[in-house]
């Protein structure tokens, strides 16, 4: 499953209930969710873990939108517009976060 | 593939709207079929063509509108939210039509994916 | 019949404070009307909707949360919430005005995975 989140983890506990309820699939950040793949933030901790079990993608124009396209955690994997729309084919079913 | 879309928000005050027309636009540039757009909740407000942005901003409205016009998504908004927010058919813009919620589910129904903007 | 979907309505967001709630129910009385495989669940702020004794008329809204009784009457019958949620709220299952199935956030995101369309509002 694709797990679409759109919110900060740091005002918003979207992304952490993702992470507690889901337990396997790609999560792909979009909007301001983006500040979760950047480095030295206080949610970074919590995304490295999750990593292991889950395939993180974080939408680069969001990303380069809010001037922190070199920040991204190592492992992250940037993705364009095109890139969101084959995440939503290739895996069978989605959810946003709202 | 075919994609159905729900729009929760209005334009303007939050990214959903444009999240989601950025969305249709690559995928349909990848060969994809958008097939109807849903708008609910305050996405309702996405149908105004009482909408005037200043000259230098994207006319979020009008970019709709030209997605049906030149690859016939079917833009529907939702009657029950439109009227709660004063949206009617005399002030819908080109492309929209006003319908019931069942269309939304409809597009749950027929489309191979249905992915949902908002807040 | 290829046309039965399995539609998932996750309800996240608490009620009055924004409209999402009451919404989201209106498409889920509607989706009932479609001969679809429906579930609810609800968790984070969303468990929040089923609390018992909404009293609305000092805030001149309507008060919704009948309509969630009601929803057996569509055959509505699969309620989920994450117990976790519910712990982390103070409530417990007595607290709630609908039966519903307590599970546990694994379990819950299994189901989440057999979904055709997730829905969130």
């Amino acid at each position: 499953m694709l797990h679409i989140i759109n919110k900060s983890p740091l005002t918003n506990c979207a992304l952490d209930s993702c992470l507690r309820v889901a337990q396997s699939g790609d999560i792909l950040l979009i909007e301001d969710a983006v500040y979760a793949a950047t480095s030295g933030n206080a949610f970074e901790g919590k995304i490295r873990e999750a990593m292991g079990r889950f395939k993180i993608h974080v939408l680069r124009p969001d990303l380069e939108a809010r001037g922190l396209a070199d920040r991204i955690i190592a492992g992250i994997l940037p993705v364009d517009y095109g890139g969101f729309v084959e995440l939503t084919t290739t895996n069978k079913n989605c959810q946003s976060w709202l | 593939m075919k994609f159905g879309i729900v729009v929760n928000e209005g334009p303007y005050q939050h990214q959903a709207s444009d999240s989601a027309y950025l969305f249709c636009k690559a995928a349909i540039e990848k060969g994809h079929e958008v097939w109807r757009v849903f708008f609910y909740h305050d996405g309702v407000n996405n149908a105004s063509k009482l909408t005037e942005p200043p000259q230098d901003d994207r006319h979020i409205v009008n970019r709709w509108g030209k997605l049906n016009e030149e690859h016939g998504v079917d833009l529907v908004v939702c009657v029950a939210a439109a009227l709660r927010r004063g949206i009617k058919d005399e002030n819908l813009a080109k492309g929209f039509r006003i319908s019931g919620l069942g269309q939304m589910v409809e597009a749950g129904v027929k489309t191979d994916r249905l992915i949902v903007f908002g807040d | 019949m290829s046309d039965i979907k399995k539609f998932m309505f996750v309800n996240r967001k608490a009620p009055y404070g924004t409209i999402y709630a009451l919404e989201s129910l209106e498409v889920v009385l509607i989706t009932a009307a479609f001969d679809q495989d429906v579930s609810l669940v609800f968790l984070d702020d969303g468990v929040y909707q089923l609390k018992k004794g909404q009293q609305t008329k000092g805030i001149e809204t309507k008060n919704f949360s009948p309509a969630y009784r009601a929803l057996e009457g569509y055959d509505i019958e699969k309620l989920y919430v994450e117990k976790e949620s519910m712990e982390a709220r103070g409530l417990s299952e007595e607290d709630l005005l609908v039966d519903v199935t307590v599970m546990g956030r694994a379990e819950m995101g299994e189901l989440m995975d057999q979904q055709d369309v997730v829905l969130s509002f």
